[in-house]
């Protein structure tokens, strides 16, 4: 984690919009490496769980024993970002269905609380620190983030004030697409989280 | 040929509308929020089809098959009375599925439920659209309700999917509102060399559409009989601006590999799973292959002690009048 040059960061690559994230990163001008087994995790600076179908996505990681990598890789403080079912991934408490979850973010969601793909929306968020216009957030059989623990910082909401993206530490989560607009502000924001840390770990070595 | 707006956006990044600006005066001087909220974009139903990439959506007809379903992976299901071994056996008008089998689906599972309409049949379209299926496949393996026009499925609130052979047929259905297509394949077969076939020659038609020069593209639109600006886009972002998976003969994990391989991205099983001996192992297998599809000795490991696959149908063997992907226009 102490190397230099672009970022390196990691995307579960194992089902869903993982190319968009690819697509996004390197846009901005970091490195992107697809992970699909445990040892495509060694030497990132960060690590994206996309959005997906997140059964699909947790039998995936279980299958191919990616579980406790990647807990333990964020538990040292690699920087995480979390979107639509990754947030659910990443989630302590699943309120509507019984899911073994990575258990890493301090927050209870529900899985397609917004109501089936009909309901599916888009909605323009005001985003701490995000000068100009607002964020487009793209919600399709969105997870509600429903509580959050002391630890969390909220950084948006809807404007019926549910949680659309939060942060614990340097794990970063929103119940929407970033990567599906052209807007790249929410992956520039997780790559500066990522460059602080890496900073961090460079002065502390 | 006009191109709707809404589905003449390029590549994997679709278009933003600017952004609407929040604040509108109400009559009586009141500042109100225009709430700025949109239900069922272009974007969100694209989208959901972009969640699903790299997973595999499985034909069930029972809720039993939709758990078993789930439970090996299946990014979604297809909702069904019938798989397509068993209509093509059957013979007669194929239709829409009771809704009943339908809504047991929708109740039993998480992820997405998809059913199919008839081609043209925009009112099996608007009843699956009312009991809220996630995804209608306009679809060829049941029989065509109109022998000239597909469903305008700007329309609806709901996403669609449509089958393809060639580039043109694939811009003729995104025209029309497709979020999302597929090879046609020859459904029900357990043979792949269909769906390889309509793979290839859509990536053949994308990579020709690629190369040409503007002034060629007009022409190109003609001939392919699809939407200049769609073709205009495509010749700038050089993809479609909707996924496009593989069906239609898939059976094995390897068949889901070779598919993805060939730039599929996911995979629709339909008699495949639940025709073969061991639905569970097959169903999981295949799953995994499509994760891991350029990896050769993961493909191997999962391709292990699968059972029977489902009894294949030599493509020389059946009836022109029998052949399901000849259907739609």
């Amino acid at each position: 984690m102490t190397g230099r040059g672009p970022l390196l960061i990691g995307v579960l690559s194992v089902q869903g919009s993982f190319a968009e994230h690819v697509e996004s990163i390197t846009r901005l001008g970091a490195r992107a490496r697809e992970v699909r087994l445990p040892q495509h995790l060694e030497g990132l600076d960060g690590i994206v769980l996309p959005g997906g179908e997140s059964t699909t996505l947790l039998k995936l990681i279980d299958a191919f024993d990616l579980r406790k990598p990647l807990q333990d890789v964020i538990a040292e403080g690699m920087p995480a970002l979390g979107t639509c079912a990754g947030v659910i991934i990443l989630a302590q408490r699943v309120s509507s269905h019984n899911m073994q979850t990575l258990g890493i973010l301090d927050i209870t969601v529900a899985r397609n609380a917004f109501g089936r793909q009909s309901e599916s929306f888009e909605e323009d968020l005001a985003f701490e620190g995000f000068d100009g216009p607002q964020f487009r957030g793209v919600f399709i059989r969105a997870p509600k983030i429903e509580a959050c623990g002391n630890g969390v910082h909220v950084l948006s909401r809807l404007q019926d004030g549910t949680v659309a993206a939060c942060r614990q530490l340097d794990v970063l989560a929103t119940s929407f697409h970033p990567e599906f607009v052209e807007d790249l502000r929410v992956h520039q924001y997780f790559l500066a989280i990522a460059s602080d840390r890496r900073n961090i770990s460079n002065t502390c070595t | 040929m006009n191109s709707e707006g809404a589905a003449g956006s390029s590549g994997p990044f679709v278009a933003i509308s600017p952004p609407s600006f929040a604040h509108t005066f109400a009559s009586g001087g009141d500042l109100t929020y225009n709430t700025t909220m949109e239900k069922s974009t272009f974007r969100t139903k694209s989208g959901l089809a972009q969640s699903l990439k790299g997973g595999v959506i499985m034909d069930v007809v029972t809720p039993e098959q939709a758990r078993i379903a789930e439970d090996a992976g299946a990014c979604a299901v297809m909702a069904l009375e019938r798989v397509p071994a068993d209509i093509r056996a059957a013979g007669g008008v194929a239709r829409m599925a009771d809704p009943t089998v339908i809504t047991a689906i929708m109740e039993t599972v998480s992820i997405p439920v998809m059913a199919k309409c008839r081609i043209g049949h925009f009112v099996e379209a608007q009843i699956l659209e009312a009991l809220g299926v996630d995804f209608v496949d306009e679809s060829e393996v049941l029989t065509p309700a109109d022998e000239s026009f597909h469903v305008w499925k700007h329309d609806f609130r709901v996403p669609f999917v449509c089958g393809c052979r060639e580039l043109g047929e694939a811009l003729r259905r995104i025209a029309e509102g497709a979020a999302m297509v597929r090879t046609k394949g020859e459904a029900g077969t357990g043979n792949i060399v269909e769906a390889v076939r309509h793979m290839r020659t859509v990536q053949d038609g994308i990579r020709k559409v690629k190369g040409l020069p503007k002034e060629e593209l007009v022409t190109e639109a003609k001939s392919l009989g699809a939407s200049l600006q769609l073709l205009i886009d495509l010749h700038e972002s050089g993809s479609l601006p909707v996924v496009n998976f593989a069906a239609g003969g898939v059976a094995t994990p390897a068949d889901a590999a070779l598919m993805m391989q060939l730039g599929a991205d996911g995979v629709f099983v339909g008699s495949g799973i639940f025709k073969s001996s061991n639905p569970g192992a097959r169903a999981k297998a295949i799953v995994e292959a499509v994760t891991h599809y350029r990896d050769p000795e993961i493909l191997a490991r999962v391709s292990r002690n699968l059972g029977e696959a489902m009894p294949g149908i030599e493509i020389a063997a059946i009836p022109q009048q029998d052949l399901l992907a000849s259907r739609g226009w």
